[in-house]
């Protein structure tokens, strides 16, 4: 059993999505490593206490994105070569822009002060690194 | 692939102030339907007609393979049935239950009835009469899990319960499924636990099966989408969206049909598409009787 798993109930996103970051998780911080088995899916499904196709479904996206390998009738495997960890910040960079862009949008900013304010965020974040 | 669990084909049964109305309902060997609807929308009425307790005036009922209500005999050998009125018997213990349960069920698991004591909280020398509410479910539902049945029939299992009591029950139904080829159906209003543990969802309300399919699919298709209307733009009718409640220049769409598409379908109108939200069960369930009420009574 795996106890390091978590369904949050006050977490807005579908059940699939916190699986499949959670996945990525263990593999950023290095608890499963590249080819090694992960659980299968009726038994993640079993530890975490959500139905088997939620599961199946993380798993498939999973495999899709190229985090892990299916193997038919073997269960699955972390994939080669991936770096989870770049991967997962990407996705977070992506989702903060877009909110960035949304609220811009919102307050009828162009694109081109949207890029400004960015450019003064980038700067003040140099700074107060550089002090 | 296995024959189903459960097949339901134009189920109708009449009674004087309702109808359950053609049914058709699949249920494949390995899963968990979770069924919901209002109360007095016909979940129990289904229920007993799957277990036989109640005979069906039209349509063919099969499960676990067997016609009921004809084969209803063999056909129960391997299905656990709990619902409301399954009273466990007041001033016996629930040893006593479970050693008449044993004395039936050749399938019988007393290590596991043991485990689930202890689970459960439950003291075998206590009597039924001074139980309460939540252990009696639990109880009754102890001497459906302990036979580890093929089916388990569950009307309401987690009614009524603290959220401590509702967790302990989910987890054994969810580790019940850790063994293939094992199904379960139940019924509930608590659409949290239909959404956590259910691989397929069945909406029924007055009667009739509004909607039957995959809950990953299911939970997919409906969307929430905010709008922003610039003075002047119309919200053009798109295809998908059930539902539009308008206030000034914003408004909330529902969709139960949305794919990428969609979004764009506004925007070419002039109509901002702020944001899209997933919804939960909840939010599912109750705009999907209200769209499918607004339907009838047009």
């Amino acid at each position: 059993m795996d106890s390091s798993f978590l369904i949050s109930q006050s977490d807005k996103r579908p059940m699939y999505l916190q699986i499949m970051e959670q996945v990525k998780q263990k593999i950023a911080v290095g608890d499963w490593r590249e080819g090694q088995a992960i659980p299968s899916i009726r038994q993640l499904a079993v530890d975490l206490q959500v139905s088997v196709i939620t599961v199946k479904r993380a798993y498939l996206e999973l495999e899709r994105e190229g985090v892990i390998v299916t193997h038919h009738g073997r269960g699955s495997t972390v994939a080669a070569g991936v770096d989870v960890g770049a991967t997962l910040r990407e996705a977070e960079l992506d989702q903060h822009l877009d909110q960035a862009a949304r609220l811009g949008t919102i307050m009828g900013l162009e694109a081109d002060e949207l890029e400004s304010r960015l450019r003064n965020a980038v700067d003040r974040v140099t700074e107060k690194e550089a002090v | 692939m296995n024959s189903p669990a459960i097949q339901l084909q134009g189920v109708v049964k009449r009674y004087k102030f309702f109808t359950l109305d053609n049914i058709s309902l699949t249920v494949p060997e390995g899963e968990v339907m979770g069924v919901i609807g209002p109360n007095g929308a016909g979940k129990s009425t289904t229920i007993r007609i799957l277990m036989g307790l109640v005979h069906q005036d039209r349509g063919e009922v099969r499960v676990l393979g067997r016609s009921m209500p004809a084969d209803q005999v063999a056909a129960k050998r391997d299905i656990g049935f709990n619902s409301e009125d399954m009273r466990l018997y007041g001033p016996m213990t629930i040893d006593w239950h479970l050693r008449f349960a044993r004395s039936i069920f050749p399938g019988w698991d007393e290590d596991y009835a043991t485990l689930l004591l202890k689970r459960f909280g439950l003291q075998r020398e206590q009597k039924v009469k001074g139980l309460s509410h939540g252990q009696r479910v639990k109880a009754a539902l102890l001497t459906v899990l302990a036979r580890r049945p093929k089916l388990m029939l569950l009307d309401e299992p987690t009614t009524g319960l603290d959220p401590v009591a509702r967790h302990e029950i989910l987890r054994e139904l969810t580790s019940a499924m850790a063994e293939e080829g094992r199904t379960i159906l139940f019924s509930s209003h608590n659409t949290k636990d239909v959404e956590q543990i259910s691989d397929r969802i069945t909406f029924i309300d007055r009667g009739r099966i509004i909607d039957s399919m995959d809950k990953e699919k299911y939970l997919d298709r409906w969307r929430r989408l905010r709008l922003e209307i610039p003075s002047g733009v119309l919200v053009p009718a798109v295809r998908g969206v059930v539902g539009i409640k308008q206030q000034g220049r914003l408004a909330v769409a529902t969709s139960s049909a949305f794919d990428d598409e969609l979004p764009g379908a506004y925007e070419r109108a002039g109509v901002r598409v702020q944001r899209v939200e997933t919804m939960t069960l909840e939010e599912i369930f109750v705009a999907n009787v209200e769209r499918s009420r607004e339907e009838v009574d047009a």
